[in-house]
């Protein structure tokens, strides 16, 4: 679905738009010098990120050394999304939620089992999306690491004590990505259930990305 | 080549060769295990499957059989032994550090924790902890960390990264580096203060402290021992550390570290239901 409506604060031209459906797998090239707006349009909606570098996919997301290089585990504005060869693949620039989460990670079927009960085992899963999302382009389960929830809330206590808790995120909020270089996104629109990283409801998300300056 | 030179031809060269052997180093296997010295109390010296020391900067690789107890000493005081695992049935089930901390409600890896796959399922359990704490959240050094530290990480220099380690320890076990996942680097407490802040205590610890591990399914592990990637020390700090494995029992249906949590016991539930054949 392409939506038109303008986006006057994002620099260049708009060279894509579009809403991802709930529950549902999204992959996009943005090249760089792009940024990529995530649009959560009915709040508290999770966005499961990997990034994969289009030259050499082997080139991917690393959520420890983005947290070891800027010495935190939450993403923010200024936040380098680095790859595990320790490059800045994306730029975290405007972003109308104060910090996102990268040690979650995905919800996957198998997980499910352990945190819920066996019988959320056949409930649709993030890591079913990755793994669809990744396959046109080849890549399979081994290419899978730990992953970006945007708009997702997980604390972390004095004690060690984390969990996915009520999100911090509204209808319209956003983040921006400015991609360091041509990247491969790939989106799971959570489509999770049984906790509150999408307010017990998964609604759509709207990816916009506008050709920088 | 001079007349002087003790292996200009064949016979020279394989005695000269051959007059190496029974040298001593610290980083080094022990050759049969079975002659492993200093082991746990109660360990049988024949119940020893592996014992070796592994280098500042150096690394290993083993396949564990589903029961085995894998000890890390801390030889030291100053090791920082970053760990990929894998299913050596079929390594494309591989330790989930996100699902490992997610699952337990925890950040905090020690006794009693469990190293979950991406499959739901145990790996291996921490069964016995004298440590002060390890880190799952800041990953492998690399080439691109160690360079800015120390000037170079290259493999061949006297500063290896981590990740570069992983590359050739999994090469020979037919992987490469798609197959490096997110890893848990042990003797190097990281905690996380209210703020998100990474706060790592880099030590130099207490000599001799060590964590026991129980292989949960057969398992493949990768260490690499590099001086952890958020270290603040100028030079490459980082002390020998040994891996040393013994058979043990697969964990019994009234194991306490299998019943301590309703989502941990799912775990074992799932890796039990994975040997059902």
């Amino acid at each position: 679905m392409i939506s038109n409506t303008p986006v006057p604060d994002l620099p260049g031209k708009i060279v894509h738009d579009e809403v991802v459906a709930a529950r549902a797998p999204w992959h996009h090239l943005v090249k760089k010098g792009e940024t990529l707006r995530i649009v959560d349009l009915e709040g508290n909606q999770a966005v499961d990120f990997l990034i994969y570098a289009a030259a050499d996919d082997a080139e991917r997301y690393s959520a420890q050394d983005t947290i070891a290089a800027q010495g935190n585990v939450y993403l923010t504005t200024g936040t380098q999304l680095l790859s595990n060869e320790g490059r800045a693949m994306m730029t975290i620039g405007s972003t109308s939620v104060v910090r996102h989460d990268t040690i979650g990670g995905a919800c996957s079927c198998e997980s499910n089992t352990l945190r819920y009960g066996h019988h959320t085992k056949a409930q649709h899963a993030c890591v079913d999306n990755f793994l669809l999302a990744n396959a046109d382009y080849g890549r399979t389960k081994r290419d899978m690491v730990s992953n970006i929830n945007f708009f997702m809330n997980v604390p972390v206590e004095a004690d060690g004590s984390l969990g996915i808790v009520d999100g911090i995120s509204a209808p319209g909020l956003h983040v921006d990505l400015v991609a360091d270089m041509d990247v491969v996104v790939v989106v799971s629109n959570c489509p999770q259930i049984n906790n509150p990283c999408n307010g017990f409801n998964p609604t759509p998300v709207r990816m916009i990305v506008a050709a920088g300056q | 080549m001079t007349d002087s030179s003790t292996t200009a031809d064949p016979a020279g060269a394989r005695a000269h060769a051959r007059a190496m052997a029974g040298t001593r180093v610290e980083a080094m296997p022990t050759i049969p295990a079975t002659a492993a010295t200093d082991l746990p109390p109660g360990i049988a010296s024949d119940d020893v499957v592996w014992d070796e020391t592994i280098a500042a900067g150096g690394y290993a690789a083993r396949l564990l059989k589903r029961g085995s107890r894998l000890r890390l000493s801390d030889v030291h005081g100053d090791g920082a032994v970053a760990m990929l695992v894998f299913n050596a049935e079929r390594p494309v089930e591989r330790l989930n550090v996100a699902d490992t901390v997610k699952v337990q409600w925890n950040a905090y890896l020690g006794a009693g924790r469990l190293l979950l796959s991406d499959m739901g399922r145990v790996m291996m359990s921490v069964i016995e902890d004298d440590t002060k704490g390890h880190d799952a959240f800041c990953g492998a050094s690399n080439m691109a960390s160690n360079a800015r530290k120390y000037g170079d990480g290259f493999n061949h220099g006297a500063h290896p990264n981590a990740r570069d380690r992983f590359v050739i320890a999994l090469a020979k076990y037919g992987m490469n580096r798609r197959d490096i996942h997110p890893c848990i680097t042990w003797f190097k407490p990281v905690s996380i203060a209210a703020d998100g802040a990474i706060e790592l205590d880099v030590g130099p610890h207490r000599a001799g402290q060590h964590v026991t591990l129980r292989a949960e399914m057969d398992v493949i592990v990768v260490l690499a021992n590099c001086p952890h990637v958020r270290d603040p020390r100028h030079d490459y700090a980082v002390t020998p550390v040994r891996a040393n494995a013994w058979r043990g029992a697969i964990t019994p249906e009234n194991d306490p570290v299998r019943l301590a949590t309703p989502e941990g016991l799912r775990a074992f539930e799932n890796v039990e239901d994975y040997y059902r054949r």
